[in-house]
C-alpha cells in the first residue's frame, strides 16, 4: 500500500522559507480550496493559514550551538488522531496513497482535530471557520498534463537546498526510504504511536582531516629558499689530503 | 516563452527581481491574474528552484503599497508630510525637462542621480555621462564596494556577479561574514550538493544563523577583526610552508623583486628592467625576479628560471632588494595566532588548525582535470589542478573601515593556496577576469564638467594613480559624495550614503535637483537616518529646501517617497523590460557569459511607467547625443529599441545584449543590433549563455586563449597576463604621493597622513575608526545587522506573506550579556551609540558571540510607510539600527566631516558601530524607539485592505485592486 510523505534533510535545510510561501502560493489558488485567509495583512499582528512553517530553535550552549531550521507541516500519520475525533467525518485518510486531507464542505470548523494533533499541523481558516492542512499539492502530483518530474509538492520544487524529498516511504526502494534507512531518517515524537509518514534526516557532521605528520614534509616550499653561500673550490678540503 | 494551457491560463517566462539573485521564473496568468510563479527547470542560474520571496512575487505585484501615478507635492504642504496631488506624466515631464535642462546648460554637477539595489546601471550611468553629471553612484558604496575593490585591486575578479566559490569541486569551504541574500538560491543549490558530496564547511561570523546553521564548524568571530584573523592564518601557512609555491611564483607578483633603497625615489616599487611608457591598464612583463641558479635577477617568467620567493639581495649598483612574498612573510611576522587570539577572540590553536586544514586540504586533496591550456608564456600544459579550498565572503568583511585591507589579506591567502580560477577554488565570471585595475577611468579635473556637453570619461572608474583621482587644483573633490578625491581614492561604487548630508551641508557645494531611484534613503539605506530625514526638509534662511528639488522614482510607497517633491511610479518587475547586461552586472557562469531578460507578463498598472522610459525619454528631450541623431530627432522608440539598437560606438557591435546579435541572430558577444534579438530571448528562457571551449575556463587570467577571445570579443582591451598582486604597487603610489615623493598630483596636507597610513602596498589590521574616536569602554559590544533569507532590503515589508515571516525584529544577544547589563530576555532596552539611543526589544540567544548584539535589518519601518497600517508591528515593535549608525565619524576636529566608510573606498562601515544596552524605563516597555509621524497614504494608492484577505489567482479581484483610483 502506498504512503506518500516528505523526508526533509536537516543537514541541508538553511531555514530560507522557500517551502512556506511556495506552498501558500499554490494552495492557495487550489481549485475548491477557497483560499488560504491572510488576517490583519497589512496591519498589527498579520497572521494567516499556512500548510508548512520553518521553527528555528537553538540547541547547546555557546560555543557549542547547533542552529536548528526546522520546516513542518503535516506528517500524515498512519495512524493519524485527528481522524477519529472528527464528529463529521470531514478529515480521512486516503487508502490509495495515505493522504491525509480535510473534506472542506463537511468540515464545521470545530478544531477537534487540531487539539487531537500532537504536532500543530493543523490550520484553522478563521474567515470560513474550515481547517485546513498540507494536501502533499494531491492537486499536482496527479496531473498528467505536468512533465513529470513537476508532478511533485510546490515545496518539493521551490526548495533551493533540494532538503525536502517526496514519495513513497512503503516502497523500500523509492528515494525516500532509501534516504531513511541510509540516514538514520527518524520520526517526530513517535512515543505518540501516530506513526508519522513524514521523516527527518538528522545532521551529520564531517571532521577535519588533518594529523600532525602532515605538517612535516620533505617537500615544504620553505626548503627552497635556503640560500647557501657560494664556497670557493680554492679552499683547502679533505680531497688535498686523503688518497 | 508564452505557454497557452486553456482559454484562461497562460504561462510566461521572465526573471525574477524579488531580489538581485535573478532567478529565471514561470509565471502562470488565470484571466489576466497572477495565479503562481515557480522556478524555471531550464534556467542555469536556478534550475527550477524558488525562494521564499520569489514565491510572494504576486504578494508584490497586487501590494496595496504601489503608486500608480506621477505625483506631486502639495504646494502648501511641508516635505515629509506625504501630501502630494496626482499630476500627469506630461506635466511631470516638463518639469523636469524645464529644470534639467537649465541645470545642464548652466552647471551640470547640480544635478544629482543616485540609484538603489537596481540592476541598470549601464543605463543609469549612461544617462548620467550624457547629461554630463559627475554625480552619479549605485548603491555599492553603501553595500559591498570594499569586497569589488580588495578582490579587483588584487586578483581581478570578486565574489558574487564577477565570480564564486567551485563548490561543485571543492572540499574545504569556508564562509566568512556572509550576507544570507547574496548569490541566494545559487548559492544554496551548491551548499547542499556540496554538503553531499561529503564537503566540509566552516563558517566564520559572529552570527549563527542561515547557512552558518549548517557548517560543519562554527567558529565565532568579534566583528571588524576579519582582517586579523586572515592575516595569522596567511603567517601560519607561510611558516609551516603551506603555500602553493609554483603557482604563488608563476601567477603572482610574490617573486618579482622590490626596490627597498629608502634614499631612492623608487622606494616601494618593483625594479623594471626596462622602462617604456606604460599605456593602457595592464602590468607590463618588465619585472624582475633573483634566480635561484644563477643567484642573480632575471626576467620574470624567463624559461626555465626558478626565483627566490624569499631573502635580501643586492643589485650590482648596491641597490637593496626583496622580492614581494619576502615583504609579505615580514608583515605578517608579528601577526601571530596569539595575537589574533586576543584580537579576535578565536583560541590561538583554532587559528592554526584553520590554517593547517586549509593548506593540507589545497595541497593533499589536489585535483587534476584532463583540460589541455595553454599559458600566455606559450607553455602547453595538458591538465588543469586545483587546490579544492573554496571561500566566500561577503559584508561580514567588506562593512567595516578596515575592511579593504582585511578583504586584500582574503584575497592574498586565498593566491597563497592557490585556488584562483581552479577547480574548487575561486571562479571567476564573465566578463571578469579584468585588469588590476580595470581600465575605466572617471574624468580627472573639474574642467571635464561642461555645460551642455557628455562628461569627459566615466561616471566611475578605477584609479590606477593618484593622477587619476578626480579633484581640482587644490586637490579636493569634484564630485558631490567627494568620490575619487584623497577622502577616499579607490571608491569605485562611489559614496552614496553622504550624498545627502553633503548636499545639505553644501560641502563641496549645493545640489540643485536629486533624483534618487528606489533608493528608501530616508530609512534603512541610510545611516544617521533621524537626522538625514531633518536634512531632507530643512531650509536655509530664504525659506529655500537645502536641497532645492527631490525626486523620487519607486514603485512604493517608501519612506523616501514621502519626502519627494515629485514621485515618478515606477512598474513592478512583472511589467517591464529589463536586461542583466555584460555592460553591468551579468548572471555568468563559471564556464561563459550569461545574460539575460525581463519581459512584461503583465501591462503596466495604471499610470506606472518603467524608469528606462522615463530615462529615455528625458534623454531624448534634452538632446543627448547618445540619444538624438545628428538633426536631434528622438533616436530610440522605447526602451526595448534601445536596448536593439544602442552600440557602445557607432558600428563598435557592441550592444546590451550578447546573444542573438548580427541581422539575423546569428552571432555572439559582437555583432550588429538584431531587431528579433527580444523575441530570440523570449524563446530561450530569457538568457543567452555562451559556453566557452573547457581550454578556456579555467586559470583565465594567464590563459592564452581565453584571453585572446575575451579580446576579440570585446570583453577586455588586451590579452595581457592578470597577475596576482600580493604586493600592491597601485596602493603603494597613493602612499608615494601622500609622502610628497612622487611628482603627481598630492593630497591637501591634512590628508597627507591618513593617505600614508592607509595606502600600504600589504594587507595590515588597524581597529575600526570609529573605535579611535570614541572611548571603548563606553560602548562595550559592537552591533550588526543580518538581513534573513526570506527579505531583502526593506522591499518586503508591503508583502502580505513575507511580513508573516517577519513583522517586526528583535536585537539577538547572548544571556551573559542581560545578566551583566540588568535585564531579561523579553525586556524592553535601550541600545545607546555615540550618534544616539534607539529602544527595542531583547532576545536571548546562544548563537552569538558574548560582545556582539544584532538584528534583522530593515523589518522596522516608519508608521504608515509602505502601505502598512499606523499600528503594524513592523513600526511599533520593529526598530531600526541605522539611527545610530554615523554617516560621519563622530567626535571629529571642528570643520572636518569625514566619512564613517574605509578610507581606501569609501565603503560605508555600517558594522562598526559600537554600543552599550540598558534597560528601558517601566513606562517606556513595550514600544519601539524613534517614532515619526504616520505617513499618510498617496493619491492612486488601493484602498485599505481591511481585515482578510484571501488571494486566490485568476478571480481578478487583486488586478482590478488599483482601477479607477
Amino acid at each position: 500500500m502506498t504512503q506518500l510523505a516528505l523526508v526533509i534533510d536537516l543537514n541541508v535545510c538553511v531555514g530560507c522559507s522557500a517551502c512556506v510561501t511556495s506552498c501558500k502560493e499554490w494552495n492557495t489558488s487550489s481549485e475548491g480550496g477557497g483560499g488560504m485567509v491572510d488576517k490583519n495583512p497589512y496591519g498589527k499582528d498579520p497572521t494567516g493559514t499556512f500548510f508548512n512553517r520553518v521553527q528555528t530553535f537553538e540547541v547547546g550552549e555557546y560555543p557549542n550551538v547547533e542552529t536548528v531550521h526546522f520546516p513542518k507541516s503535516c506528517l500524515h500519520c498512519e495512524d493519524p488522531p485527528c481522524v477519529p475525533v472528527c464528529p463529521t467525518g470531514a478529515s480521512y485518510k486516503r487508502k490509495e496513497d495515505g493522504i491525509v486531507l480535510v473534506d472542506y464542505d463537511k468540515c464545521i470548523g470545530c478544531k477537534y482535530c487540531s487539539w487531537a494533533c500532537p504536532y500543530g499541523a493543523r490550520e484553522i481558516d478563521e474567515k470560513q471557520k474550515v481547517m485546513k492542512k498540507c494536501t502533499l499539492c494531491v492537486d499536482r502530483i496527479y496531473d498528467t498534463t505536468l512533465p513529470e518530474a513537476r508532478r511533485k509538492p510546490a515545496c518539493v520544487l521551490a526548495c533551493p537546498t533540494s532538503a525536502r524529498l517526496f514519495g513513497d516511504v512503503h516502497d523500500p526502494m523509492s528515494e525516500v526510504s532509501v534516504a531513511i534507512n541510509e540516514r538514520g531518517g527518524y520520526q517526530l515524537m513517535p512515543e505518540w504511536g501516530t506513526r508519522p509518514s513524514n521523516h527527518y534526516l538528522p545532521r551529520r557532521k564531517m571532521k577535519a582531516q588533518v594529523t600532525e605528520e602532515s605538517l612535516n614534509r620533505i617537500d615544504n616550499p620553505l626548503k627552497k629558499e635556503e640560500q647557501r653561500a657560494p664556497v670557493s673550490s680554492d679552499l683547502p678540503s679533505l680531497d688535498d689530503f686523503l688518497f | 516563452m508564452t505557454t497557452q494551457i486553456n482559454q484562461a491560463t497562460e504561462i510566461k517566462s521572465t526573471t525574477c527581481y524579488m531580489c538581485a539573485c535573478r532567478c529565471g521564473i514561470n509565471v502562470h496568468l488565470k484571466n489576466g491574474e497572477v495565479k503562481y510563479i515557480e522556478g524555471n527547470p531550464d534556467h542555469p542560474l536556478n534550475k527550477g528552484v524558488i525562494c521564499a520571496k520569489g514565491s510572494s512575487g504576486i504578494m508584490k505585484q497586487y501590494s496595496p503599497a504601489r503608486l500608480t501615478t506621477p505625483l506631486r507635492r502639495k504646494a502648501n504642504a511641508t516635505r515629509g508630510e506625504g501630501q502630494f496631488e496626482a499630476i500627469t506624466w506630461e506635466e511631470a515631464f516638463d518639469t523636469l525637462e524645464t529644470r534639467l535642462r537649465h541645470i545642464r546648460a548652466t552647471d551640470p554637477k547640480k544635478f544629482g542621480l543616485f540609484t538603489g539595489r537596481d540592476q541598470m546601471q549601464a543605463l543609469t550611468g549612461l544617462f548620467a555621462k550624457q547629461f554630463g553629471t559627475p554625480n552619479y553612484a549605485a548603491h555599492g558604496g553603501f553595500c559591498s564596494v570594499n569586497m569589488a575593490a580588495g578582490m579587483i585591486y588584487t586578483i581581478g575578479g570578486s565574489f558574487w556577479e564577477f565570480g564564486g566559490p567551485d563548490l561543485h569541486h571543492a572540499k574545504l569551504f569556508v564562509m566568512i561574514g556572509t550576507a544570507e541574500d547574496h548569490h541566494s538560491n545559487p548559492l544554496k543549490i551548491e551548499l547542499s550538493q556540496f554538503k553531499r558530496n561529503g564537503g566540509r564547511m566552516i563558517a566564520i561570523n559572529p552570527v549563527r544563523t542561515g547557512y552558518a546553521a549548517v557548517a560543519d564548524e562554527w567558529i565565532p568571530i568579534r566583528p571588524g577583526t576579519d582582517g586579523a584573523l586572515l592575516l595569522a592564518i596567511t603567517r601560519e601557512i607561510i611558516e609551516q610552508g603551506l603555500y602553493d609555491r609554483d603557482f604563488v611564483v608563476n601567477y603572482t607578483n610574490g617573486p618579482e623583486l622590490v626596490n627597498l633603497d629608502p634614499k631612492n625615489s623608487e622606494y616601494g616599487m618593483f625594479l623594471r628592467f626596462e622602462v617604456p611608457p606604460e599605456e593602457g591598464c595592464f602590468d607590463p612583463q618588465n619585472k624582475l625576479w633573483w634566480d635561484r641558479e644563477l643567484n642573480k635577477p632575471i626576467s620574470t617568467h624567463t624559461p626555465g628560471a626558478d626565483p627566490f620567493l624569499t631573502g635580501e639581495f643586492k643589485l650590482k649598483d648596491g641597490t637593496p632588494v626583496k622580492p614581494a612574498f619576502q615583504l609579505l612573510r615580514e608583515r605578517v611576522e608579528s601577526y601571530t595566532a596569539e595575537w589574533a587570539e586576543d584580537i579576535t577572540g578565536i583560541p590561538a590553536a583554532t587559528i592554526k588548525r584553520l590554517a593547517h586544514e586549509m593548506g593540507i586540504t589545497a595541497r593533499d586533496q589536489k585535483i587534476e582535470l584532463p583540460i589541455s591550456w595553454t599559458d600566455v608564456w606559450g607553455n602547453e600544459h595538458d591538465h588543469v589542478t586545483g587546490n579544492p579550498v573554496a571561500f566566500h565572503a561577503m559584508r561580514g568583511l567588506a562593512a567595516h573601515s578596515n575592511g579593504f585591507q582585511s578583504i586584500r589579506a582574503l584575497s592574498i591567502l586565498m593566491s597563497l593556496l592557490g585556488t584562483i580560477d581552479r577547480p574548487g577554488g575561486f571562479r571567476h565570471k564573465a566578463p571578469y577576469p579584468r585588469p588590476i585595475p580595470p581600465c575605466p577611468k572617471t574624468p580627472t579635473s573639474p574642467n571635464d564638467v561642461k555645460p551642455n556637453t557628455p562628461l569627459e570619461g566615466m561616471p566611475l572608474g578605477w584609479p590606477a594613480d593618484p593622477d587619476d583621482l578626480f579633484v581640482d587644483d587644490a586637490g579636493e573633490p569634484v564630485r558631490i559624495d567627494k568620490g575619487f578625491s584623497w577622502e577616499y581614492p579607490l571608491s569605485v561604487h562611489g559614496l552614496m550614503h553622504n550624498v545627502i548630508t553633503n548636499a545639505w551641508r553644501g560641502d563641496p557645494y549645493k545640489l540643485d535637483t536629486l533624483l534618487i531611484f528606489m533608493a528608501n534613503m530616508a530609512w534603512n539605506s541610510s545611516m544617521n537616518t533621524t537626522e538625514v530625514r531633518d536634512m531632507l526638509k530643512d531650509k536655509d534662511e530664504n525659506g529655500e529646501y537645502k536641497i532645492p528639488f527631490l525626486v523620487v522614482c519607486d514603485a512604493f510607497h517608501s519612506e523616501m517617497t514621502a519626502f519627494a517633491d515629485l514621485i515618478l511610479p515606477d512598474t513592478t518587475y512583472l511589467e517591464r523590460y529589463d536586461v542583466m547586461s555584460m555592460l553591468d552586472r551579468p548572471i555568468s557562469e563559471y564556464d561563459g557569459p550569461v545574460d539575460s531578460v525581463r519581459i512584461p507578463i503583465l501591462p503596466p498598472t495604471e499610470q506606472c511607467k518603467p524608469f528606462q522610459e522615463v530615462l529615455i525619454e528625458l534623454g531624448s528631450r534634452l538632446g543627448f547625443p547618445a540619444f538624438t541623431d545628428a538633426k536631434g530627432k528622438r533616436k530610440f522608440k522605447d526602451y526595448p529599441d534601445f536596448i536593439i539598437n544602442f552600440e557602445t560606438a557607432p558600428g563598435s557591435g557592441i550592444g546590451f545584449l550578447s546573444g542573438w546579435r548580427g541581422q539575423n541572430g546569428q552571432k555572439t558577444m559582437r555583432g550588429e543590433p538584431n531587431p528579433n534579438q527580444w523575441e530570440q530571448y523570449a524563446k530561450n528562457n530569457c538568457m543567452h549563455h555562451h559556453v566557452m571551449p573547457k581550454s578556456y575556463q579555467y586559470m583565465r587570467n594567464w590563459n592564452e586563449g581565453y584571453l585572446q577571445w575575451a579580446k576579440a570579443n570585446g570583453m577586455t582591451r588586451h590579452a595581457e597576463p592578470i597577475n596576482i598582486h600580493l604586493y600592491s604597487e597601485v596602493l603603494h603610489k597613493f602612499r608615494r604621493a601622500a609622502q610628497g615623493i612622487s611628482h603627481g598630483k598630492q593630497p591637501p596636507e591634512r590628508l597627507r597622513k591618513r593617505v600614508e597610513r592607509f595606502f600600504d602596498a600589504l594587507p595590515f589590521y588597524h581597529e575600526p575608526l570609529e573605535n579611535e574616536m570614541i572611548n571603548k569602554q563606553d560602548f562595550p559590544l559592537s552591533a550588526l545587522t543580518q538581513r534573513p533569507m526570506a527579505m531583502y532590503h526593506s522591499w518586503d515589508s508591503q508583502n502580505a506573506w513575507l511580513r508573516q515571516i517577519h513583522a517586526h525584529n528583535y536585537l539577538h544577544m547572548h544571556p551573559s550579556v542581560g545578566e551583566k547589563y540588568g535585564f531579561e530576555d523579553g525586556d524592553w532596552i535601550w541600545v545607546e551609540s555615540v550618534h544616539g539611543r534607539v529602544r527595542c526589544e531583547a532576545r536571548y540567544s546562544q548563537s552569538v558571540e558574548p560582545n556582539t548584539v544584532w538584528t534583522w535589518n530593515a523589518i522596522g519601518k516608519a508608521s504608515g510607510a509602505w502601505g502598512l497600517e499606523k499600528d503594524a508591528n513592523e513600526c511599533t515593535r520593529g526598530f531600526l539600527l541605522n539611527h545610530i549608525i554615523g554617516e560621519e565619524l563622530p567626535n571629529q576636529a571642528e570643520g572636518e566631516h569625514i566619512s564613517n566608510s574605509d578610507p581606501i573606498t569609501g565603503q560605508a562601515a555600517w558594522f562598526d558601530v559600537r554600543v552599550k544596552v540598558y534597560k528601558a524605563d517601566k513606562k517606556d516597555q513595550g514600544s519601539t524607539f524613534p517614532q515619526f509621524p504616520t505617513q499618510p497614504r498617496y493619491p492612486g494608492m488601493a484602498k485599505p485592505v481591511g481585515k482578510w484577505q484571501t488571494f486566490i489567482g485568476g478571480s481578478g479581484l487583486f488586478k482590478n485592486r488599483f482601477k479607477g483610483k
